[in-house]
């Protein structure tokens, strides 16, 4: 147990060293990271200076081992449109993400997980289609579009919700919605084919063989097993939650992180990108060690390192 | 199920069968499904409006007309079928742009899967085929970059390579490279468990027979409905880039900049960001259909979870 | 003695996709009190699918059970275990009928103790607490010879060995003492030490528990030291039953031969090769309306290719469902 989560730690933190590399490599790919990040209008002697000052025309190893050095202290460097230091800003922006991708998985659970079991335990019958095809519906409607439509019908036309902001708790159930759907499908989806695969399992018909009550075999034995990959797909999702919520975040002046990236792309901000890159990526990963604890609370196989 | 006899597997890649009887099986395997035929269906509509572009399109994409400008569709008051989806800020044709939509959409699609599946189709065989060392440090890469906040690099390099067509795909297609190496290399080591393959070695095999004769039959079937669920993630996402702002050129018509640019004009003239919305919506929905019924066909160990 | 089970024409479908697969086309056959069963066959011979049909384990949909008679002589006394309702027959399965199935690492649940496994049919069953099944199950582990029970009780089944797992199964299957067990090639995965050491194991328990045992089997010569009486199966149909010794000795119908052809004997002289039995078994798509084994049979003749035998006497308690008489060279009257 300890040494499984050692290991998953000793990953995230390579995993985290690897994404400073690809944030380093990238900024870098188009040869000049100084025109990429000023304006188009620009003096080659701005340009020229801002390079000097951003240490660009140092060698490439002093320079990342320079963003290592400063990384492991927390320092990403100053955003170039607040000119206050990048990662404070990311970091104030947390508590709105996570508020809403937790409200927007809360839904998703609460509705998908009854109707997939339902699925699962009485598949071809009509409210298992209907499930299916709803399931299959929602991840295929790009929620940038259905956003946009919410925000006409119960914002605009019927006053139901605010179309932006943060300001009361009826800003959330827009937006959490719409982050929330596609993820509702995929579980509606999983769980439902969880159930229909444990409950073909040989371990099963041993206990109908028992003569045991479909009630105690259902929550004892089948239900128990689908909980393992349901935890890993919550948790997978939890984390593209926190990437896919720029879109919802930018329609709805959501003042999280996804915005913050979405305004800073638009400012050509990259030490504020960079920074908001890492700590996702830290936040998604902290999430996955989460993850990864829940599984071994669930299955002991992994509980006594098989 | 206890005796074999429950489940007398025809098999599609079965290669004792004839092609016409493939045919005919995948035919009434395609009926039983309903949802593979809208599947099917959706695609090929899409399919064919980006091959026929020009000839369905009743505009030049591109052709501005102030005069007729934001014109709503040909149901509504003021509408009329001279532009059945209505017409856009500038007065071009959406039913048009829609049409040549769909050329972008699948070349994304279909090109990034092309160089997605191509990378991991090898970079997966090497990993399953070496084992040890070099599988658990190939996978160990693969199982880091598919733990990322996927959409927010996307987005991350978009932002840095700039908007042009071959940027989306490449980095779609190198993006996606993991899923598929992480797929060809479980088949790999589930065939060489099976040992089938040892046995065609020492009963004298060559490569060639060994590659192409047994081990891509056997990954075909997972490879492509991988591809068509992948394909639908592609256009889907390469429309949230356009919708950002960070995906093909503005002046290119294609969904996600449709989409960007309605949303402008959303509370006077909606129709300029419905189209395009349903537009993927139904490609999406087809693609996934059809997938799942690939799925079922290609796949025959998730056959026995039918009824 | 008096009859445990009496199984009466029982045939059961399964509706698929393809077709509908005739799994068990009209089995009849009986079990004494404390009688050791073999049910011998190729897979898709049905046997396994018949022993699930009397206890309403098959899945259905697809599968049906279309007629038939199964007459248990149990606890209840005497019943036909196919009119029994889903509860009645509930009470009836781990309760006075124990199952022991093949491949103990996917017949037990992987995520729960060894314990609980065997206590839930204790509690189920014999309406005892937590507490007291527990020490019921120690005893049991103890029992089928499983050392360390107290930790063993903690464990997980994929902590376990093949046979060792074998053994928890086999427990859960006594837990109850029952009247009688189904064993569903329960030797099949172990290697052949871990094998002998089960079959010894059965045999202890059986003298301990004077039970009833159906072993079904695709390997004569696993049971050719442990049965009192074989049934041999071939496309849903049994095709001879025997005492052991009889049928070893002078098997009446070709497909028995063709079986014990294809055992390896370890008194056979190096020269004779293990004979195999040609052809494939029939497709169980197309319905019965001759012999099933006609195809691959060498002595099949124009009878044989236009009824179905039904099972003909030939000996005491000696029956073969065959129109030809081997040992005459000639085809059987009537």
């Amino acid at each position: 147990m300890q040494r499984y989560f050692l290991s998953k730690l000793g990953q995230s933190i390579l995993l985290l060293f690897g994404v400073l590399l690809l944030v380093f490599v990238m900024v870098r790919v188009t040869g000049d990271p100084a025109s990429l990040m000023m304006s188009r209008q620009a003096s080659p002697e701005d340009i020229a200076a801002f390079r000097e000052r951003m240490g660009f025309n140092d060698p490439v190893l002093v320079q990342f081992s320079r963003l290592i050095s400063r990384a492991i202290v927390g320092d990403f460097g100053a955003s170039l449109h607040f000119t206050t230091p990048a990662m404070p800003l990311v970091v104030q922006r947390l508590p709105a993400t996570l508020e809403l991708a937790l409200a927007g998985l809360l839904m998703a659970v609460i509705v998908g997980i009854p109707l997939g079991l339902v699925g699962g335990f009485n598949p071809g019958s009509l409210i298992d289609s209907v499930g299916r095809f709803l399931a299959l519906l929602v991840q295929s409607i790009p929620n940038f579009w259905l956003a946009l439509l919410l925000i006409l019908y119960f914002a605009v036309q019927l006053g139901w919700f605010p179309s932006f902001g943060r300001d009361e708790w009826k800003s959330v159930v827009m937006p959490a919605f719409v982050l929330g759907l596609p993820v509702m499908g995929q579980i509606v989806r999983l769980t439902r084919s969880a159930v229909l695969e444990i409950r073909g399992e040989d371990f099963i018909r041993t206990a109908h063989a028992k003569g045991l009550e479909p009630k105690t075999i259902y929550t004892k034995h089948v239900l128990r097993n689908v909980a393992i990959p349901l935890v890993s797909v919550i948790g997978v999702q939890f984390g593209y939650m926190l990437g896919g919520s720029i879109y919802i975040e930018t329609i709805f002046s959501w003042p999280g992180m996804g915005q913050l990236l979405e305004q800073a792309i638009g400012w050509r901000d990259f030490p504020l990108v960079q920074a908001l890159a890492v700590f996702t990526s830290l936040v998604v990963l902290g999430l996955n060690l989460l993850t990864d604890m829940a599984y071994a609370v669930i299955d002991p196989r992994i509980r006594y390192g098989r | 199920m206890a005796d074999n006899a429950i489940t007398p597997a025809d098999s599609l890649l079965d290669v004792k069968q004839s092609f016409s009887d493939r045919l005919a099986y995948l035919g009434r395997f395609l009926w039983r499904d309903k949802g593979g035929v809208l599947g099917m269906i959706l695609f090929l509509a899409v399919v064919g409006a980006a091959v026929f572009a020009p000839v369905i399109a009743p505009y030049d994409p591109l052709a501005q007309n102030l005069r007729d400008n934001k014109m709503p569709p040909a149901w509504q008051e003021e509408g009329n079928w001279e532009h059945p989806f209505g017409t856009d800020n500038l007065g071009r044709d959406s039913f048009s742009r829609i049409i040549y939509g769909a050329r972008v959409s699948l070349t994304v699609g279909f090109f990034g899967v092309l160089i997605a599946g191509s990378l991991g189709l090898v970079i997966g065989a090497i990993a399953g085929y070496a084992g040890g060392r070099v599988d658990a440090a190939i996978m160990s890469v693969i199982n880091l970059i598919l733990s990322l906040p996927y959409l927010l690099f996307v987005v991350f390099i978009a932002a840095i390579l700039g908007r042009s067509l071959l940027n989306v795909i490449l980095i779609f297609g190198i993006t996606d490279a993991p899923v598929f190496a992480r797929v060809t290399r479980g088949e790999v080591l589930r065939m060489r468990e099976s040992g089938y393959v040892e046995s065609a070695i020492s009963a004298g095999a060559r490569w060639p027979r060994i590659i192409f004769g047994h081990i891509m039959p056997n990954l075909i079937g997972p490879l492509i409905t991988l591809a068509t669920f992948e394909m639908s993630a592609m256009i889907f996402y390469e429309a949230g880039l356009g919708f950002l702002g960070l995906s093909v050129p503005p002046t290119t018509p294609s969904w996600g900049n449709m989409l960007a640019a309605g949303r402008k004009y959303l509370t006077s003239s909606p129709w300029i960001a419905a189209f395009p919305g349903l537009a993927i919506m139904f490609t999406s929905l087809g693609m996934n259909l059809l997938g799942d019924w690939l799925r079922d066909v290609l796949d025959p160990r998730l056959r026995r979870s039918r009824k | 003695m008096p009859m445990i089970l009496e199984v009466k024409n029982l045939i059961t479908k399964f509706y698929t996709l393809d077709g509908v697969v005739n799994a068990v086309n009209g089995v009849s056959f009986d079990l004494e009190e404390g009688e050791l069963l073999a049910i011998v066959g190729e897979s898709g011979s049905g046997k396994s699918v018949t022993m699930m049909s009397l206890l309403g384990l098959i899945p259905s949909p697809p599968g049906k059970v279309e007629s038939g008679e199964a007459l248990f002589s149990g606890l209840d006394g005497q019943q036909d275990l196919l009119k029994l309702s889903p509860q009645e027959l509930r009470n009836v399965r781990g309760g006075q009928i124990g199952f022991v199935f093949q491949d103990p690492i996917s017949t037990l649940n992987p995520i729960m103790t060894i314990g609980e496994q065997i206590s839930e049919t204790l509690t189920r069953h014999k309406g005892m607490t937590r507490e007291e099944a527990r020490g019921q199950a120690l005893q049991l582990l103890a029992q089928v010879g499983i050392p360390d029970p107290e930790l063993r009780y903690k464990s997980y089944p994929f902590q376990f060995s093949g046979g060792m797992r074998q053994r928890v199964v086999i427990a859960i299957a006594i837990a109850c003492t029952p009247q009688m067990i189904i064993a569903d090639e329960q030797t099949t995965a172990l290697d052949v030490t871990v094998q002998a050491q089960i079959v010894e194991l059965f045999k202890r328990l059986r003298e301990l528990l004077n039970v009833a045992v159906i072993w079904i089997t695709h390997d004569l010569g696993v049971v050719a030291g442990i049965a009192d009486r074989v049934l041999v199966m071939y496309g849903g149909r049994p095709a001879e039953i025997a005492l052991v010794d009889d049928l070893y000795e002078r098997p009446q119908h070709p497909y028995t031969v063709g079986l014990l052809g294809a055992l390896p004997r370890l008194d056979a002289e190096e020269s004779k090769r293990l004979v195999s039995i040609k052809g494939t078994p029939p497709d169980s798509l197309i319905p019965l309306q001759h012999c099933p084994f006609a195809w691959r049979c060498q002595f099949a003749f124009e009878r044989c290719w236009e009824e179905i035998p039904p099972l003909i006497a030939v000996g005491d308690q000696h029956q073969t469902a065959c129109f030809y008489d081997m040992e005459k060279g000639e085809a059987r009257d009537g």
